[in-house]
């Protein structure tokens, strides 16, 4: 797959090959894959428990600031976000 | 009391639970994982006593499920273990032969929540697979993995491979790209119960393995981004041992089909062991208290060299049954490491095995894992 360009209105879903969810026992929130998982910083789990298919990115670093108010996250979080594509993690949704 | 300087270690958690559902399979692959002594076993837990597995395990911490055998679909109860497995948050794998299922039975497990189904295939060639599996299972295996694609599972294809089927890999890569996989395991057999008994006839030489290690890397590019191939070389002809299990009683719990509770499926072999049962006893004590589980845990049952060794927190001394298998001692170092004092005999071994032709190998029976020849072995008196 090739990578695409991650912008500010890019919308993006946990890819089919993934499950994303809160374990408790690891106290963080992992992606779940055949026979595998990825535990999440708690940074990253903030992140991609707001990727629903239907939230562009500019409107999830909004969300994202409003909690954690003061903290310079616009470069942090679309860097993860490139990192996540590259991984595999994510599938973009094609704009409406 | 905490001493001074000494930090308790968190007790580790089964994150990885096998349920080998039954022994019942209606393939006999002459390198099957199961014991030999199959026949042995007809006992099985009840789904309610399955559903108390899944839900003890799950409470501990345990995340990724197999459902596996033998061939798990014989179990009619499968969709019943499967929504239960998903009602509990389990990542849940099926690990099958494709035998026994249809169409009507996918969607009843993608309904139920099961996350992902692997096939295995014996070969990418109709007669060898069918030979290999001792039934003649190939087209209906193609048709159920182009079903479970059409559900929208990711699918693992696994194949195992050996010297029979080795010099087929490109063609059992393009099979894989043919039926969408999305991840394909090509791995070699490694030699325990049924691969053992039968390694004279599977054990490929070096030769063959350079070349297909080669393919496998020229197709692991090729594919980057729309397929993993992950390839796994025989343990026999690697210097040092894998972390087998990610160490004892670290992160795996294996339940065989009469409740036995094993750190690994293949540790049923090893001698001086009660291997205890979930009938009788919680997971959480089996995990924590029983001497089973704690044997080989953490580094105080080893021998040099691993005692003294820098990399004994990297592969725990490899693999057990190993251990026990080639040179009757499971405290052993694994000798597949070329630091243990058995390494010597068995590079002597593995060239001594794969020194005939493959034509003269061919002429060879393989032993096939059924119940007659499970039973024939049992009868057999032990050395």
């Amino acid at each position: 797959m090739s990578e695409p360009t991650i912008t500010q209105d890019t919308v993006a879903r946990i890819a089919p090959m993934f499950r994303l969810q809160w374990e408790e026992a690891q106290d963080c929130h992992v992606l779940l894959y055949p026979e595998g998982m990825v535990k999440l910083s708690a940074s990253a789990g903030e992140i991609l428990k707001r990727i629903d298919g239907k939230t562009s990115l500019g409107a999830l670093i909004a969300a994202l600031k409003v909690q954690f108010p003061g903290v310079p996250l616009d470069q942090d979080v679309t860097h993860f976000v490139e990192t996540a594509y590259g991984q595999g993690w994510l599938r973009s949704v094609p704009n409406e | 009391m905490a001493k001074v300087g000494y930090a308790p270690s968190p007790m580790s958690k089964p994150l990885w639970l096998l349920a080998e559902l039954t022994y019942r399979c209606p393939l006999q692959c002459p390198y099957c994982s199961n014991p030999l002594e199959i026949a042995q076993y007809k006992d099985e837990l009840t789904t309610e006593q399955w559903i108390s597995v899944l839900q003890q395990a799950r409470r501990m911490g345990a995340a990724q499920l197999g459902f596996s055998g033998g061939e798990p679909l014989v179990r009619p109860d499968l969709e019943i273990l499967i929504a239960e497995a998903r009602r509990l948050g389990y990542y849940s794998n099926l690990i099958t032969s494709g035998v026994g299922m249809d169409e009507a039975r996918v969607a009843a497990f993608k309904e139920a929540g099961l996350d992902h189904i692997q096939i295995s295939f014996q070969a990418s060639d109709e007669d060898l697979n069918n030979y290999l599996g001792g039934s003649a299972s190939f087209e209906h295996k193609y048709a159920m993995a182009r079903v479970v694609k059409k559900y929208e599972y990711p699918m693992v294809l696994n194949i195992v491979i050996h010297r029979q089927n080795i010099d087929q890999i490109e063609d059992i890569i393009k099979m894989t790209i043919d039926l969408k996989a999305d991840y394909v395991e090509l791995a070699s057999t490694q030699y325990y119960g049924w691969s053992k008994l039968n390694a004279a006839g599977l054990l490929p030489t070096r030769e063959q393995l350079a070349r297909a290690e080669r393919i496998a890397h020229e197709y692991q590019d090729r594919m980057k981004g729309q397929m993993k191939i992950l390839y796994v070389v025989p343990d026999y002809y690697e210097n040092r041992p894998k972390a087998c299990m990610n160490g004892w009683g670290s992160v795996f719990l294996t339940i065989a089909p009469d409740g036995s509770a094993l750190p690994c499926h293949a540790a049923r072999q090893l001698p001086g062991f009660t291997f205890p049962n979930v009938k009788t006893q919680s997971i959480e004590s089996i995990w924590n208290d029983s001497d089973a589980f704690n044997r080989f845990r953490g580094d105080d049952w080893m021998q040099e060299p691993c005692r003294s060794c820098p990399e004994k927190g990297k592969d725990f001394g490899g693999c057990r049954c190993q251990a026990f298998m080639l040179t009757g001692d499971a405290t052993q170092a694994d000798p597949v490491c070329d630091k243990s004092p058995h390494h010597a005999s068995l590079v002597t071994e593995v060239a001594r095995m794969t020194a005939v032709s493959l034509a003269e190998v061919r002429a060879q029976p393989l032993v096939f894992r059924n119940l007659k020849n499970s039973r024939a072995l049992s009868a057999k008196p032990t050395a």
